[in-house]
Order: C-alpha cells, then structure tokens, then sequence
C-alpha cells in the first residue's frame, strides 16, 4: 500500500517510500529528520508546520506527503541557507522576535510570504498576515516590529538604489 | 562592593536565539534514539466510572505493537506520588498512579499504555482496547461537590474538600461595623490552560547494563524530575540524567508531575529501550494542567474618605481529581488569597479559601501563580469603591496605596514588602498614558455612541522566593541554584548553571553577568543549562527566580573564579592580588588600569605550565558557588497596568487599543528582555481575560479540546504595549535584580476588566466574569 514518491526538497531531489497517510509534515521531521518544521496541533491552526510549497505556504500538517509528489518544497532549513530571508532572521534576532522559537519557522514564513506580495504593509496588515500563526511567549509586539523593520529596510534599499541609478 | 554594570544593564541579543532562526532549535520533539519506540495512551472516554472489563489482546497483536501495559503490569515498578504539603495543614489528596486502578476519575484519565514502531501504529492499535466503564456520576461543579450527599469525586477520598483555611486579622469586624461605604462583588474566574506551543514531550532512555536513566523531557524544572524519578522508581539520583533541552513554551506547566511521563520512565526501565511520548493536541487539553478556576465571593469596606479599611474574600477553587505533585494544587489558592490587597494600606483582611475536588483536569500552578485573581478582585472592588465615592480610579488609588518612604511594609495577610514604588509607578503610568486626554476623549466619544473604557490595576508580585514556598512543607523543591564557572586554557569563560532556558533569555542575562565579574564581554562566556548530568543541582525557572536568584549566583561564582584569577596572576606578577583587577580580558592595574598579563597567559600558564607557578599556588580556573535566598523570605516586585478599549455594545465585541505597564523589577540585566517577558506575559493575562476558557459539559467532557474551538490571542486583537521601568533594586542580594516574568499577567486581566466596565458603566451594566466574551458582555448588557 506504500507510495513512491518524488519531490524537491530544499533544491534537493528525494525519493521516498510513504504510506498515503503519511503527512508532509511528518515526511519532512521523520524521514528527512527536517526538525525546523514544528507540530503544534496537526490541524492547520497553529502555523508551526508552514513550509513553502512550490512558493506558496501551507500547513505541512494538512498536505499529505503524496501530494507533493513533484512539486518542490522549502523548508526554514532551505530558507536559511539560500540567504532569501537573512534581512528578516537579523531584525527577528535584533527586536527579539521569538523566545522558544517553536512558532519561529511558521512566523518567517508568514513574514516571507507577506512581503513578497506587499512591500509596505502597515502594522494592522503585518498583525492580519499572522493571523493563523499562534505564538505564547512574545505577544506578537515584537514580530510585528521585526517584520515592519525588515520592510522598511528593503524599502530604503530600494530607495538607494534608485536613487543611484537615476543619478547614473 | 557594587556590581560592576558594564554588561549588566544592556539589551544584548539572545546568541541561542539564532539557532531557532536558522532551524536548528533542538527539542524533545525532536529526538530520535536508536531502538526508540512511541507511546500511545488509551484514555477513559468517561470523567468517572469504574473499570469492568479491560480487554488488550487484540492490541498486543496489531501490527508493529511492541508492548502493551495495564495498571497491573505497570504500576507496581513506580510508587505512587501523593500531592500534599505539610504546610497546607490538614490538606488532602489521594495517591496517584500511573494508571488508572479501577476507577476513572476524569475523561482522559489514561488506562493503558500502547508501544509501538510509530507513533500511529501505537494509535491504531490503541483502537483496539477494549474498554467497558461502567458510569458514575460525576462531580463537575465545586459548590455542588460541597452540598452534603454529593458522592465523592473518588474512593480514594473521604471529602470532596481537599483544604481550606481562614485568615484573619482581629480588627475585621469592627472595621466593616464602623465602615461609611462598603463594595462587594461575586467573581468567576474560567478554567484555562497554557497551550503552549510544542506539546508535552519525554524520551526516556533507561540502560540495563549500566542502570542509567536517561529522561529527555521538555521541562523547566529538571533537578526536580531527577529527583522524582530517582525516589519513585527506587534509582540512585546520580543514575538519573535528565536533560532538558530547547523547551516550546512551559510557563509553569511543565513543572509538575504527569502520569504519562511516568508511564514513559516505567516502561523504558521495563523494556530496556528508549521510549517517547509527545502529547497530540487532543491529549494536552485533558492532561496538561489547567488553570484558575475560582469563584470569589469579595467585600471591601471604606471610610468616608475613601480610605481602605478592609477586605473579607471568600474563594473557592476547583482542582480536578488529585492535588497535583510535587507543588500541590493549593498553592494558586492560597496565593490568591494573601495577595488580596497587597498594593494598598489596608489594616483589615478575612480570606478563606476552599479547594475543591472535581472530576475533571487537574489544576495547578500556572504564570502567576494565583495572582491575576487576587489583582482582579482587588482591582474591581476599589473601582467600585471610586465609582461609589464619585473618585478618579486614579485619585482612589492615591489615596491608599502604601507609601513609597513607608517601607518595610507588612500586608494584612503577613506578606513583608522589603521596598516597593507604588506611588512612583501610578505619576509615571498617568503621564505615559495621557490619562485625562484619554478622559476626555472617552467623554466625547460616548456622546457620538462610541463606548471606551479606561481600566488600571496595581499589583505586587512575588519574585526570588525562599524555601518558604515549598521546602518548608517537605517538598523536595530546591530553593537554592548553582554555578559553576571555570576560564578555559585559552582564557574564554563557561557557564555551568542550575537555572534553565524556555525562551526568556536565561542564558544572556547569566552571561553578561559573569561577563562584569571577569572583565570579559558576554559572547566570550558560554553558558550551559538544562542537563543535570553537566550543571549543578537548584531550583531552575519557577516563580521568576532565574535573574534575582539565578543571577546571584553567577554573579557570586564569578566573583569566586576572579578571586582565583588574580590569586594566579599576583603569584605569576610578583604583585598583591590586591592591586588588580580584571578588565578587557586582561589582570590590569587596578590603580593604573595598564594591562598586566592576558586570561589567556593565565589559562596557559595554569593549565599547560604549572610548573612554572611558585610552590603551593593554586591552579585551580573553576569555581563552584551555590546560593540559597536569605533575608526576606520573598523579593516582591510592583507595578502598575492601564488598559484601553473599545466594546461595541451592540455585538458585545472589545476591542483592545492600547496598554500600558509601569512595573519595578529592582536591578535590571536586560532592558530588552525584561520587556519581552512584560509584554509576553501581559498577552497571557489578557488571553483568558477575553477568549481562553476550558469548557465543559454537565457530564465532564470538555467540549473545546482543540485548537479550533480553544480561543488564544491572535496578532490581530492584541494591543501594542507601551512599557516603563522603575528601580529599585532588593538590597537582600549584590545584583539587586527581582524577578519580572509574572508581573505582565498579574495585572493584565484585571485592567482589562475594569476598563470593560469603564466601558459599560453608562448602560449600567457590569461584567464579573472571564473570558469577557461578546455573549457575557451582552448578557451584562442586558440584550440578551
């Protein structure tokens, strides 16, 4: 009854052998012993599973392993060694965005997300994007800054450079 | 001497927190062992009733089962634990075992243990118990379970009433006879839980050829299960390693004692094999403890001035089945109703409190133990008092708490205040809120029918606690810490510390201490936690004694290994240890402050060139202190809350648009983190203030067991938190830092409350209840 499967996993190629119940969530921490994922109700709720699933986040407690058969995968492993969110890791690590850093892998990811969709969010977009992301130990003031920060930091990137341009 | 402050003071950033940026945090969770196999509870679907017929066989043979365990084939390796104080006198409870022996006494009392390969054969195989329980009724309502004839919530039990007491001063009844005014108010607290974000999780490792235990298990307290598993399964404690590593959110939740990790020790001591157990979603709403519970009865009596004269509360607490072990579901209670009044001058107090078995979850100590309902109470009752004075709640409060030169003070209840600024916190709290602009608008807001409240609450909190809390009642709870701190052969520093890490910065605060005492900076100084094979024995994190007691003693240790440095480097000098010091990794000069010789000289020359050291000199780079708290028997902090907002009376909804915190920790480490765990538990005070409650039906069930129907904070509907500091250091230590982690959710709630029924107040309507939902609030309102 198992299911050969082929996927992409942080720009690797994986072949595995799951059974259908197999979640992706527990594909990633079990048989790739990728543990920057967490579980925190395997039902789409807490946000503590977020991966990146051909881009876009989704609960890897709610997607079977067999469906991302093909598709590519990234994990906060991936993440950070690719350098995509290192800007958001630094502002999260200078505002002391987490504490027992279980919810912080949902957290980048929703940040991630976010801002590749809106460059300038205000505090009340930052604070709906994390609206399935629960964490218990900062009261989410922190992320919201570090978040805000890390836009505001592009932003003025981006500033600069064409401001460079411009006088090129 | 003073503490040197060239760290201690600075927002340095957490180093461990980089790792759970990058992925690499290490949990429970996480562990994988060779041979491992994984732990599935059958559980009683039932809140009582007795055990018929327990049929496993089928499950033995399921696939990939490994072993199934009964009350009789597991229970007799572990003695029964029993959670009871001496000093609760006269405070019952029956003895708990692993699992349960006949009869079930809530719904999710485990009965049998499954082991498997994987976690989900242990669960399908867990669909094959037959299990036959014959329903009793239940005991779910605490007054109920009180009324004569009731059965007894167990038949280990020969009163459903686990404890009560009564404090009382003699001049109670003459100051309630002689009193102008007189409040009152009955209270309901809801049930709730920590939820913390990575669930319970335990690996045990026992070695058969060795006798070594090897428990790895998401804890705050490990010294405490060494000592737990050492005593219950009859081990020499130092064959007992308990490891605690990253730990997802405790907040005093995992300090207490569970069946399932028991079960987990007993059966690897059985098989001989790593076995793990991490609690699913489902498991931790009917495992872990909840929390509160309580109805208050409470009246406050005035003079005509609005001077406090008296308090006379009456509370009753609801705990689950057994007085969890090894702290006792007494203690929330207890606290509750001695810091009743604490902020104010009141001479006069009556407290009774009763704590009540039920057959549902255990409670027990949670983030500020007993506090939020003894602020709330309190709180309400003095707005009361204003609102029937025609006072600002600001004003009242001038009026009566205890004056900031009038320390040493003594509560009504016995509690000793060394110094706190309760005064000093209500001038700052008033100018950062902008409190009559904040009047104002409220005012002409509620004449465009928008209704905005403003609720402040003071509050004490208890911090750096002594063997007062538990070791006097015989529990075997270390009051005490130690470090040990050694410089390496290359003259960089480690930190061996008794105290733990869940987040709160443990370790940073530790390291820019030792860093001050060693002339070092705090990323030359390692510092390890949370593994009692390799730090010494204490206390660990309860009670927020990690910076106050944790602190010390690093601090002490530091200072013992700089003595030993300059003992070293005066004999390598030819010069008086005296006339040194420490600064820049370097012995300086102390007159001159000119460098003399490196630490690294001094690691090499101590380690690899003893030889060279003059005959009798002492090599020694490590230094082991412990301190235990002297003094008070308590560091009690202050502070004050404010909170904004906004209730739509029409859909009973409340909006939070602001809050703010004055609080008084005495010496602060690290501004940063400090206000991380201010803001952090000012979020966990307002949770069950508006959403979390455990709810349960007529019959014991709790109906919300999951994270789609127990409502915690969101990011949308909490506030920003403005916060500001006051100092004023315990002059019982060298550091002077108390503790800060409970003081946000002490007074959270309470705010909350009072600035709901600021909010109401023009309707009439008046709210006494958590979680404010938006159906209590309409109720209160009278719209439904």
């Amino acid at each position: 009854m198992k299911a050969d499967i082929t996927l992409t996993v942080n720009g690797e190629a994986v072949r595995e052998t799951v059974e259908p119940r197999t979640s992706l969530a527990d594909l990633l921490r079990d048989n790739l012993r990728l543990t920057g994922t967490h579980l925190g109700c395997e039902m789409g709720a807490c946000g503590a599973c977020l991966v990146l699933l051909d881009g876009v986040p989704v609960h890897a407690c709610l997607v079977l392993a067999v469906q991302a058969d093909g598709q590519k995968v990234e994990t906060i492993e991936g993440l950070n060694e690719s350098g995509q969110i290192e800007d958001l890791q630094k502002t999260f690590h200078d505002r002391n965005a987490l504490q027992c850093g279980f919810c912080t892998n949902g957290m980048l990811m929703s940040a991630h997300a976010l801002l590749a969709g809106n460059s300038d969010p205000s505090r009340d977009e930052i604070r709906d994007a994390l609206s399935g992301n629960y964490c218990r130990c900062t009261g989410y003031e922190a992320i919201v800054d570090a978040i805000s920060a890390t836009a505001e930091h592009r932003l003025s990137a981006e500033r600069r450079l064409s401001k460079m341009k411009g006088a090129q | 001497m003073m503490a040197s402050t060239d760290h201690i003071g600075q927002s340095h950033r957490r180093e461990n927190a980089l790792r759970h940026l990058a992925g690499r945090g290490r949990f429970v969770t996480d562990l994988a062992l060779p041979r491992m196999v994984h732990a599935a509870f059958v559980r009683s679907p039932m809140a009582k009733g007795k055990i018929v017929e327990l049929d496993v066989t089928a499950a033995a043979a399921a696939p990939g089962v490994v072993r199934v365990f009964t009350a009789e084939t597991l229970n007799p390796i572990c003695a029964p634990w029993t959670g009871t104080l001496d000093h609760f006198a006269g405070m019952k409870s029956a003895p708990q075992n692993m699992l349960a022996e006949g009869q079930v006494l809530w719904a999710g009392h485990p009965v049998a243990m499954i082991l498997a390969h994987s976690r989900a054969e242990a669960e399908d195989a867990c669909e094959l118990v037959l299990l036959d329980i014959e329903d009793e009724d239940a005991v779910v309502d605490g007054d109920a379970a009180l009324v004569e004839g009731t059965p007894l919530v167990s038949d280990g039990i020969a009163s459903n009433l686990c404890y009560r007491t009564v404090l009382e001063t003699p001049g109670l009844e003459e100051a309630f006879s002689n009193a102008a005014h007189v409040v009152e108010g009955r209270f309901t607290f809801g049930r709730h839980t920590a939820v913390t974000l990575e669930p319970r999780a335990v690996v045990a490792d026992f070695d058969p050829s060795t006798g070594q235990l090897t428990v790895h298990h998401g804890t705050q307290t490990p010294y405490q299960f060494q000592d737990v598993y050492a005593h219950q399964f009859g081990l020499p404690d130092n064959k007992v390693r308990v490891i605690a590593p990253d730990v997802g959110g405790s907040f005093g939740m995992k300090l207490h004692v569970y069946n399932e990790e028991m079960a987990v020790v007993a059966a690897s001591i059985t098989l001989g094999r790593p076995v793990r157990f991490v609690a699913d979603r489902l498991e931790s709403f009917v495992s872990d403890v909840h929390a509160r519970d309580h109805r208050v009865s409470a009246r406050m009596a005035m003079d005509a001035q609005g001077t406090i004269l008296a308090m006379d509360v009456d509370d009753m607490t609801q705990i689950g089945a057994f007085s969890t072990y090894p702290r006792t579901s007494v203690a929330e209670g207890n606290q509750v109703i001695r810091l009743m009044g604490a902020p104010y001058t009141m001479p006069d107090y009556r407290g009774r409190l009763s704590v009540v078995f039920q057959n549902k979850v255990q409670t027990s100590q949670y983030r500020a133990v007993g506090h939020p309902i003894a602020c709330a109470v309190t709180e309400a009752l003095v707005d009361r008092a204003a609102e029937q004075l025609d006072l600002d709640p600001i004003e009242i409060r001038a009026r009566n708490l205890v004056a900031d030169d009038a320390y040493p003070h003594v509560s009504a209840t016995g509690y000793q205040f060394e110094k706190l600024s309760h005064h000093a916190a209500l001038a700052k709290l008033r100018q950062m809120m902008g409190y009559e602009t904040l009047r104002e608008e409220q005012a002409a807001l509620r004449k465009q029918g928008i209704y905005r409240g403003i609720g402040i609450a003071s509050f004490v909190e208890i911090t750096n606690p002594g063997a007062a809390f538990y070791g006097v009642g015989g529990a075997r709870v270390s009051a005490q810490d130690g470090a040990i701190v050694r410089l390496t052969p290359s003259g960089e520093v480690h930190c061996a510390i008794s105290v733990t890490e869940q987040g709160q910065g443990t370790e940073t605060i530790i390291a820019q201490v030792v860093a001050d005492q060693l002339g070092v900076t705090p990323d030359q100084v390692k510092v390890t936690t949370g593994d009692t094979d390799t730090t010494p024995s204490g206390g660990a994190t309860w009670a927020c004694r990690g910076a106050g007691i944790g602190g010390e003693t690093a601090l002490r240790a530091g200072r013992r290994l700089q003595a030993q440095i300059l003992a070293i480097a005066g004999a390598v000098l030819q010069a008086e240890p005296a006339t040194l010091a420490l600064a820049e990794g370097a012995v300086i000069d102390r007159a001159t402050g000119q460098e003399r010789i490196t630490l690294a000289e001094i690691g090499r020359i101590a380690t690899y060139r003893p030889d060279t050291l003059p005959e009798g000199c002492d090599n020694s780079l490590t230094a082991v202190q412990h301190f235990a708290p002297t003094g008070y028997p308590f560091d009690f902090t202050n502070g004050i809350q404010a909170s904004h907002v906004e209730v739509d009376i029409e859909t009973g909804v409340t909006r939070l648009l602001k809050h703010w915190v004055v609080e008084d920790c005495g010496r602060i480490i690290n501004p940063l983190l400090v206000d991380a765990q201010i803001r952090g538990g000012v979020v966990q005070g307002l949770g069950p203030a508006f959403f979390e409650e455990c709810m349960y039906d007529d019959m014991g069930q709790m109906t919300n067991a999951s994270l789609a129907d127990y409502l915690v904070p969101m990011a949308g509907e909490m506030p920003d938190i403005e916060i500001a500091h006051i100092e004023t250091p315990t002059l019982d230590t060298i550091l002077g830092a108390k503790g800060v982690g409970e003081a946000g959710t002490a007074a959270a709630g309470a705010a909350a409350m009072n600035a709901v029924n600021d909010a109401l107040r023009p309707m009439g309507a008046r709210i006494s209840q958590t979680p404010m939902t938006p159906l209590r609030i309409l109720t209160a309102l009278g719209h439904v």
